[in-house]
């Protein structure tokens, strides 16, 4: 009997109850709860008196709509401020551990989790948001789940699900200086497209994910869904059982030793199967621009906007005619010819310790271009914000002229009050380029933390692997 | 939930590939806190020609006249026929509550996003995989009028002209949408083996039992 693959044996692991038709109610050992989609699912709770299974295994934070900006003033937009209140209110009723805007331990979900400890290797995390995938990066099985599954967690520790098929993907050999696990994820994306993963859980292997740190294991993994998968995953090492060590939710002692001599086995066995294999170069891999609204439409920094008139399937074609139309940009055109109006640093793609030390190396001693608007640097949590202070990151960004904000999800998504306005053109760290995902009329190129801030201090797009003093 | 048995309805044709749920439902609507009142903001951004924000009353907005379901035609239109990967991006539920809340019952594309496909079967909408040229064929034959008729027992679509195109589903889904089943229920009917589970992995993981 051939091995098992990493998703297999978390799989296995997880198991309650088996169905006929293959699918299976498998245990959830941790939820991580946000304001924007667990309302109607404690509301459902409410409305048919139930409580849940087991409240110490869910962690609520308000991340999508809290301010950046002067937080001791609250939220301003009365709809954010109800959302937010209704999640501190709904933690109060059913006694469920939140940090709230004020605890220094508050920032975005998918930062706060692995910070605390509180997903941990081996464990099935969820959250109703799609980027729960993020914890992947510590052989952690986590996928996004609507509403009514936060509500099913919630009241039950479980979820029905079926089982996704195992697709590898190898990264063999190393980067060059300027490549970053951004540029890794966003290459993939370019290879497979955002429907590529629909179907499976993706392992991210190799040796270029090997040597990356657990925050860049984190942003590959953040992106397998918008490779389609809901699940990224990254086998246990070194880096993995030393980043988990010494974190506030994360098991002592005796116990932690019996943790780690568990954790060891997260990883697929030599002669597992996988349904697919894609296997990229490392070397091959430079710093990637999208240029579209999707983020399959991407290219190296080194490259120009394509041409529809060179895409065979018609589909495909009308879907680049209406990008480049949102875009405002034109085939052929060089990407580093792009000039920016605002450069966004954060997301829960993008928005740890090691992120910003790669942002502020590169905007160190310069200044944000005339005709940038607004730049802006937002922390992933409050301890990340603290050690970036300590480090002097805050003081090299806000002498070149970014802005140094508090915690959130902010321009990821424009929740709250950041935001592009229409026809605005933004270098952003963050994960999806959609139409309007940045504000209404907002136009998106996803980059890397050291690309946008170099976009940020040159106004338009620059290889960052020809700006001087660049080691990243 | 709502239960789908059969449904014999109106077709409006949205040709795009990866309609996210950005597009279905923008973010500013994901503010409120309650469950239903999404159908006049479902794809706000193509449907208006103005900015759309929580609460407005949408019988007075400047509607775009080139949007497939402002054409009087596909007014009540309960199928929705689209192109690959509908529904990727975000997990927001509000995209299945916002279709939903709009009056469609049933969604025929060749691929669908995970987590939304999964949505959508927490609420009474049914999303079918085709062929992509079984698709194309449904795209190309669409005329005034046009409706298909669906029946999830048999798992088919009948077109006008009685062409029968069978599709595949998981019989756990199909069970529980025939018959409008409130999942959490039936989980908790399997309360013991939850905790026999927890009692065996607590022994195998006991840093989680703390």
């Amino acid at each position: 009997m051939a091995g098992k693959t990493l998703y297999d044996k978390l799989w296995d692991d997880h198991v309650v109850s088996r169905e006929d038709d293959g699918s299976a109610l498998i245990y959830i050992d941790r939820q991580l709860v946000h304001e924007v989609t667990s309302p109607q699912a404690f509301e459902g709770l409410r409305l048919a008196g139930r409580k849940p299974w087991r409240t110490e295994r869910n962690l609520a934070v308000a991340d999508h709509n809290v301010p950046t900006t002067d937080r001791d003033k609250g939220i301003a937009d009365p709809v954010s401020r109800l959302q937010v209140e209704t999640l501190d209110k709904n933690c109060r009723e059913f006694g469920i551990t939140e940090f709230d805007m004020a605890d220094l331990r508050q920032g975005i979900v998918h930062v706060v989790g692995p910070e605390q400890g509180a997903t941990l290797p081996g464990m099935t995390v969820v959250c109703g948001d799609s980027h729960t995938s993020t914890h992947g990066a510590s052989a952690a099985l986590a996928f996004g789940i609507g509403t009514s599954e936060v509500e099913h967690a919630l009241a039950t520790q479980c979820l029905m699900q079926k089982k996704s098929k195992n697709m590898l993907i190898r990264v063999d050999g190393n980067v060059a200086p300027g490549v970053t696990a951004k540029d890794i994820v966003l290459a993939i994306i370019g290879k497979i497209g955002t429907a590529g993963g629909t179907g499976y859980a993706i392992e991210f292997a190799g040796e270029a994910i090997r040597q990356l740190s657990m925050e860049g294991r984190m942003t590959v993994c953040n992106m397998a869904i918008e490779a389609g998968a809901r699940t990224g995953l990254i086998a246990v090492d070194e880096a993995t059982i030393d980043y988990y060590q010494h974190r506030p939710f994360a098991p002592k002692g005796e116990l932690w030793d019996k943790a780690v001599d568990a954790w060891q086995q997260l990883h697929s066995d030599a002669d597992a199967q996988f349904d697919k294999v894609v296997v990229l170069d490392a070397a091959g891999i430079k710093p990637q621009v999208t240029w579209g609204t999707s983020p399959e439409m991407v290219v190296a920094v080194d490259q120009s906007v394509p041409d529809p008139a060179d895409e065979t399937d018609s589909v495909n074609q009308q879907s680049m005619q209406r990008a480049l139309e949102y875009m405002a940009l034109t085939p052929g055109q060089n990407i580093t010819d792009i000039h920016l109006d605002k450069v966004f640093i954060g997301s829960c793609t993008n928005s740890r310790i090691e992120d910003l030390r790669q942002a502020a190396e590169v905007a160190s001693g310069k200044k944000v271009a005339a005709n940038i608007k607004q730049a802006l640097v937002v922390p992933g949590s409050g301890l990340v914000k603290k050690q970036a202070e300590e480090e002097g990151l805050d003081k090299i960004f806000i002498e070149a002229g970014f802005e140094w904000r508090d915690p959130g999800c902010s321009m990821c998504l424009a929740m709250n009050a950041d935001r592009l306005e229409a026809g605005e053109r933004c270098a952003s760290t963050s994960n999806r380029n959609f139409e309007g995902r940045q504000g209404y009329g907002g136009r998106t190129h996803l980059v890397s933390p050291a690309m946008a801030a170099a976009a940020a201090v040159n106004g338009h797009f620059v290889d960052i692997r020809k700006q001087q003093g660049a080691q990243l | 939930m709502k239960a789908f048995t059969q449904l014999k309805a109106i077709v409006a044709p949205l040709d795009r590939a990866n309609v996210d749920t950005d597009a279905i439902i923008p973010k500013q609507f994901l503010k409120s806190i309650r469950r239903a009142g999404f159908g006049p903001y479902l794809f706000d951004e193509w449907r208006y020609l103005d900015r759309g924000e929580p609460e407005m009353d949408c019988s007075t907005r400047p509607l775009n006249p080139d949007f497939v379901l402002n054409k009087p035609q596909y007014k009540d239109a309960q199928i929705l026929l689209t192109r690959e990967n509908f529904g990727c991006g975000s997990s927001r539920e509000h995209a299945p509550w916002a279709l939903e809340d709009y009056g469609f019952r049933a969604i025929i594309a060749p691929s669908f996003a995970d987590i939304f496909y999964n949505n959508c079967f927490k609420n009474g909408l049914l999303p079918i995989v085709l062929d992509a040229d079984v698709v194309d064929s449904l795209f190309n034959e669409m005329e005034p009028g046009y409706q298909l008729a669906i029946d999830l027992e048999a798992q088919t679509v009948t077109t006008p002209t009685g062409r029968t195109i069978h599709f595949d589903i998981d019989e756990n889904r199909k069970f529980r949408l025939l018959n409008g089943l409130d999942d959490i229920a039936l989980t908790l009917q399997q309360a013991d083996k939850i905790r026999a589970y927890e009692a065996e992995r607590a022994k195998r993981a006991p840093w989680l039992f703390q």
